[in-house]
């Protein structure tokens, strides 16, 4: 008895639309109209700019470590842009570009890289999971939100992303089994920018691609160019349709790549050669999309020098606003849970009384060596 | 009033909560078909359909974190862990989720689920099924931590845990399930989470304990006044987070002298955070040094030897009159 081939259904295609020039390959091209295509261009370039600002904040201490998502701006806003408002999105931390576009204030990611809560509390009327910081986690909420919306009967979806490194997680193949197996409505975007810290891809996984582990558990996956914003809108634009019609679930891989450091904490030197960054450069999502713009006259140069004034200064208020927030240090205390139970309320009321004494540092009246209790512990 | 089993009682809360509220569902491996390896879910699928009773493949992490997706939309789910010895494997989405939502996002969203897992010994399983860790998830800021003793508190205590706006886990004294039977009320019962009941009451001594011990401490305490004339007041503490402070001290301050009985393992378990409080607040009162009667440091013994490793009364027993006598 020979052994014989097994016809997989699912297969693995990879597309691409714009090349580096900023041809769009017209077959493929989702053919967005003018006023889409300088809002996609808007979105980036805000994206771009928050992520130069954040750093330069970093650098003067003004926020806390910082994760930038520099080059990968197409990945996340592709996904985002094809959502509806109804739609659901659970981020991991390297989407600013997505969530700024759902209509998370700028303010409120500037605050939760600055250590505040607030910053996690999704704003009313949208329908995003906070920045998510395990990682690959947030794919199995994203699998139950999408169960919800499956149970409800009506035809949102959810959209989770997750890294290179998230798809060697656990979590990444319970969700995809699940949604496979339930046939939900969820896409799972990989935003595969070759690192996760200094492990390369292909130590990560001996997979060829990252899309193919779709196929396990029954669906389809697709590789894309993430550095092309068309390709992104066109390909997630399948899949969330695809997962709206009661389809089931899809995996998409966006091939991108992590220009800056993995975080602010962290030294690229030690892992990877410029080389490689380099070779990358000329795939930025941001001037390739430009070009393309450029070409078809959607926008020209004082268009773009107008709109980088007006984002400079969105930024600069949001930063502000940011850097005039107070937090309400009793706060935490109140969302531990829907009621304190005794044992808090007593912490709290310890807590409380603590802020209020007199000899506490901050409230003027510093411990010196002449403090009678900082003599005895001499 | 009719007489169940806990199984039955807990099967009765849940079969109440489902057809009383649409969005509660069922999620855990073989709780429908198969109505759960202990039955607990007898029943529900037949009457509540697939789409709320849900049999889900075998992945305890997944099953914790697609339940914190459904709690976003708006439903409730109660996830069953098949085992507790299987629940670690969920532990992560626990601690970095379920607990954590309603603080992180300020109240934007919350995680009003039920985590149910059978936990501890006295049924002869083999390895993995009989721990008792629930101190585990009692350490974790966010979540309640119920552990039922009887048919009784169990169902209303479920029930409480359904409609509790905050993550619980729901910690089922496995060897209790068919172990006796008690008087139920025919309408839902529910009570209040965060109360301990005195079950029994005496001046010479505090027993504090809670789920599958509470067997042999009653059994020590009939023992006790029988045979020794000690006076114990019990208390079965039915919650571990939030833990009721107020009973135990009233009750320390009347008798000066406690044992604190439970089945988990010494080290960091339950009874050292019972006695801190005490001892915070009721030192004065105390005649004699706090004993503990607790499982040992040591990874679960297999069930030959798990019967040694178990609080019985003949423990408790010995621990009072060492109380009482010092
Ligand atoms: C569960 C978990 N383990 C470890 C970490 C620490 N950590 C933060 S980012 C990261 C690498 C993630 O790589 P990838 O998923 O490819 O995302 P990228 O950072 O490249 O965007 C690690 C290991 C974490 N956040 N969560």
């Amino acid at each position: 008895m020979p052994r014989k081939q097994i016809e997989l259904s699912n297969r693995v295609e990879y597309l691409n639309i714009l090349d580096l020039e900023g041809n769009a390959d017209a077959a493929l091209d989702p053919k967005l109209d003018a006023n889409e295509l300088r809002k996609l261009f808007r979105a980036m370039l805000l994206a771009r700019r928050y992520d130069e600002r954040m750093l330069k904040l970093q650098r003067q201490g003004r926020i806390g470590t910082y994760g930038p998502a520099l080059g990968q701006e197409a990945a996340s806003l592709g996904p985002a842009y094809v959502l509806g408002k109804d739609d659901w999105m659970a981020p991991s931390f390297r989407e600013p570009a997505g969530m700024l576009y759902r209509g998370w204030p700028m303010e409120k990611l500037i605050l939760w890289w600055g250590g505040n809560e607030t910053g996690s509390s999704t704003p009313t009327g949208v329908n995003d999971t906070p920045i998510c910081v395990p990682v690959s986690s947030q794919c199995l909420y994203a699998a139950g939100i999408a169960w919800g919306c499956k149970l409800k009967g009506g035809k949102n979806v959810a959209l989770g992303f997750v890294g290179d490194g998230g798809t060697s997680e656990g979590d990444f193949h319970e969700a995809l089994n699940v949604a496979g197996a339930f046939q939900l409505p969820l896409v799972i975007v990989i935003q595969n920018n070759h690192w996760a810290i200094s492990l390369p891809r292909q130590k990560q996984s001996a997979a060829q691609t990252l899309a193919q582990k779709a196929i396990a558990y029954g669906m389809n996956g697709l590789q894309v160019d993430g550095n092309d914003i068309l390709a992104m809108v066109a390909a997630t634009r399948e899949a969330v349709e695809h997962a709206r019609s009661g389809k089931g679930p899809m995996l998409i891989e966006a091939v991108t790549y992590r220009m800056g450091v993995h975080t602010t904490a962290d030294d690229p030197k030690k892992y990877r050669t410029e080389e490689e960054v380099a070779c990358w450069q000329p795939k930025d999502p941001l001037e390739r999309f430009w070009k393309y713009l450029a070409k078809k006259k959607v926008m020209d140069e004082k268009a773009r020098e107008a709109l980088e004034a007006e984002l400079a200064e969105q930024i600069t208020a949001a930063v502000a606003k940011a850097e005039a927030y107070e937090p309400d240090i009793t706060e935490p205390f109140r969302h531990s849970l829907a009621e304190m139970p005794p044992t808090l309320k007593e912490q709290f009321a310890e807590f409380q009384a603590y802020m209020d004494s007199s000899s506490r540092p901050d409230n003027g009246s510093a411990p010196s060596a002449h403090d009678p209790l900082m003599s005895r512990l001499h | 009033m009719a007489e169940l089993t806990m199984a039955k009682a807990l099967n009765l809360a849940l079969h109440e909560a489902m057809a009383e509220d649409p969005t509660v569902l069922l999620l855990g491996q073989d709780v429908g078909q198969d109505e759960g390896v202990f039955r607990i879910s007898e029943g529900l699928l037949k009457k509540f359909g697939a789409d709320r009773v849900i049999d889900f493949p075998v992945a305890e992490s997944a099953i914790a974190g697609v339940s914190v997706g459904m709690c976003l939309t708006g439903f409730k789910p109660i996830a069953e862990m098949q085992f507790s010895g299987f629940g670690y494997h969920a532990f992560h989405q626990v601690e970095n989720h379920i607990s954590r939502f309603r603080n992180r996002t300020r109240g934007r969203f919350t995680c009003p689920m039920v985590i149910r897992m059978p936990y501890g010994a006295g049924i002869r399983a083999i390895e993995h099924h009989s721990e008792s860790r629930e101190a585990i998830w009692a350490h974790l800021p966010g979540l309640k931590v119920v552990v039922p003793s009887g048919p009784r508190n169990a169902r209303a205590l479920l029930r409480a845990s359904i409609f509790d706006p905050d993550p619980v886990m729901f910690y089922e004294p496995k060897a209790c399930y068919r172990a006796f039977k008690e008087e139920v009320p025919d309408e839902p019962e529910t009570m209040e989470i965060g109360k301990a009941q005195v079950v029994r009451t005496g001046s010479d001594v505090t027993i504090i304990s809670y789920g599958a011990s509470m067997r042999p401490v009653l059994e020590a305490a009939d023992d006790l006044s029988l045979e020794h004339q000690v006076e114990a007041d019990v208390i079965d503490l039915l919650s571990l987070s939030p833990m009721d402070t107020e009973t135990i001290i009233a009750s320390v301050k009347k008798t000066g002298r406690v044992v604190v009985v439970h089945e988990a393992p010494r080290t960091c378990g339950p009874a050292g955070e019972i006695i801190a409080r005490i001892v915070e607040k009721a030192l004065d009162f105390l005649e004699a040094p706090i004993a503990r009667v607790t499982g040992y440091d040591l990874v679960m013994p297999y069930f030959n030897l798990e019967r040694h490793y178990m609080p019985d009364p003949l423990k408790v027993v010995t621990a009072v009159r060492d109380v009482v006598s010092y």
